[in-house]
């Protein structure tokens, strides 16, 4: 579904992200996960190209974008790919002139160009499956932030990509917002949809990730079946990540 | 006494509103050519190209930096001596619509550069080209930081029409010059005309108001 190969960029002389090359299967729910700066944001947005790569090839499904060659040359076959590849911020980033139902038909009606009556169908239904039924009419600013990410993941469903990706979709919410957004999360993964989500959340990456994978210093360290990873990482890195992380959320509690 | 001055400014009236009639025209037209030059000069200026931002740059600093007044008369006496006559309404149109296109492009440049980064990426992420997302997402928040300046420039545009009379456009100002010269009624012929000026400004103050209130109802509960 998705394949990267020799992904890599450069920043102010400085590299964000190191040669690195993934292959995701259909069906795949991968969490990416790492210390922050480890590039593993820069990665996700390289795959719909909202960060530029230096170097490297990213393909998604049939449409395979160079990073070698200008970017400008290639705007048609990028909006065709972003079409295939959903994305939610971190911020949300609904459009905060438009209510919770022209925000998810936005992208089927000007982009596909699909028939108002029928964009309106979808869009009501996705809001009803993100449990969000009755806030139609409401603006962004009058909604909760859990229910403004899940207004911009049933934006990013509208256009039925092949692929989501979530950069770290929880982290802007206040601590008891983010059960809603995660469960909403667990329950595309259960439909079996391909997936790709930074974050921070480690228990929701070991309970429903297939695969994740640890970032550090632009480079993958380790990858591998989440809860193998979680329970005996390889790498000295990743234990201390982990012991790190798991340690700090035991004192929490 | 009165009772003159009043007959006077009534008998007066058509020919005050016949330069009235240019003022709004003046108006209108400046403010529909300096918004549609004006926002070409925004794109220009928050354009990548080097050249395209400097030009548009120049153009707003020159524009914006010489009495409007040399403006008109450079484009009105000045002009015919590179070969281009122009009628007094067609000059003073011109010279109205390309000052007020700097003074446009600064508050659309700067309206548009406010929105969130993010905005253009929400725009970018569902498949937009860049102008989809300008005219769909970026341009609809970036009127409601823009309208109250433009208002603005749009008010002193109506009063600046005034400067058309030195370059022998019959609008308003100049119609009661020429009427006070006819019956030295001064003061009742230009407290006329002031009241004119001042109901067309404040008509449009209120259609600022309205239009504000429009663009800013999705802060309102729905």
């Amino acid at each position: 579904m998705i394949e990267v190969t020799r992904l890599s960029k450069q920043f102010n002389g400085l590299t964000v992200l190191d040669d690195i090359s993934l292959t995701v299967e259909a069906g795949e729910v991968i969490a990416i996960i790492g210390p922050s700066g480890s590039g593993k944001t820069t990665f996700l947005r390289c795959l719909n190209l909202l960060e530029t790569p230096s170097s490297g090839r990213i393909r998604v499904a049939d449409i395979e974008i160079d990073g070698d060659r200008p970017l400008a040359k290639q705007a048609t076959l990028i909006r065709h790919l972003r079409q295939q590849v959903g994305f939610v911020f971190q911020n949300f980033n609904l459009f905060p002139h438009r209510t919770a139902l022209e925000n998810v038909i936005e992208g089927p009606l000007v982009v596909k160009k699909a028939p108002r009556e029928k964009a309106l169908a979808l869009g009501r239904a996705l809001l009803a499956k993100v449990g969000l039924a009755g806030k139609e009419d409401a603006y962004p600013r009058r909604l909760s932030g859990g229910q403004q990410q899940r207004v911009a993941i049933a934006r990013a469903l509208a256009m039925e990509p092949q692929v989501i990706l979530f950069d770290e979709p929880t982290s802007a919410l206040d601590p008891e917002l983010v059960g809603e957004v995660l469960a909403t999360i667990r329950g595309l993964a259960q439909e079996n949809r391909t997936m790709i989500i930074v974050t921070h959340e480690m228990n929701f990456a070991r309970d429903v990730a297939n695969r994740v994978i640890f970032f550090d210093k632009g480079v993958i360290v380790e990858q591998g079946e989440a809860k193998a990873l979680f329970a005996a990482p390889k790498e000295e890195r990743t234990r201390q990540f982990l012991g790190k992380f798991l340690g700090a959320q035991g004192h929490a509690h | 006494m009165i009772e003159e001055s009043l007959q006077l400014a009534l008998d007066s009236a058509p020919f005050l509103l016949k330069g009235a009639y240019f003022t709004v025209f003046l108006s209108l037209g400046g403010m529909f050519f300096g918004l549609l030059i004006g926002f070409g000069l925004a794109l220009m200026r928050l354009s990548a190209i080097k050249l395209l931002s400097w030009t548009a740059r120049v153009y707003v600093s020159f524009f914006r930096g010489t009495p409007l007044l040399v403006q008109l008369f450079m484009i009105y006496y000045g002009l015919p001596q590179l070969g281009i006559e122009l009628d007094p309404l067609p000059a003073a149109l011109i010279g109205f619509s390309l000052n007020m296109a700097a003074y446009a492009c600064e508050i659309l440049r700067a309206a548009i550069s406010s929105i969130d980064r993010g905005q253009w990426e929400a725009a970018a992420s569902i498949g937009m080209t860049r102008g989809q997302a300008m005219r769909r997402a970026i341009l609809p928040q970036a009127a409601r930081t823009a309208l109250p300046p433009l208002g603005n420039s749009f008010i002193s545009l109506v009063k600046d029409t005034a400067l058309a009379a030195t370059i022998q456009v019959p609008e308003l100002f100049r119609q009661a010059q020429l009427i006070t010269a006819r019956t030295f009624e001064i003061f009742t012929m230009y407290l006329a005309a002031a009241l004119i000026y001042w109901v067309l400004a404040s008509a449009l103050a209120h259609l600022q108001n309205r239009l504000e209130a429009r663009v800013n109802r999705h802060d309102l509960e729905p």
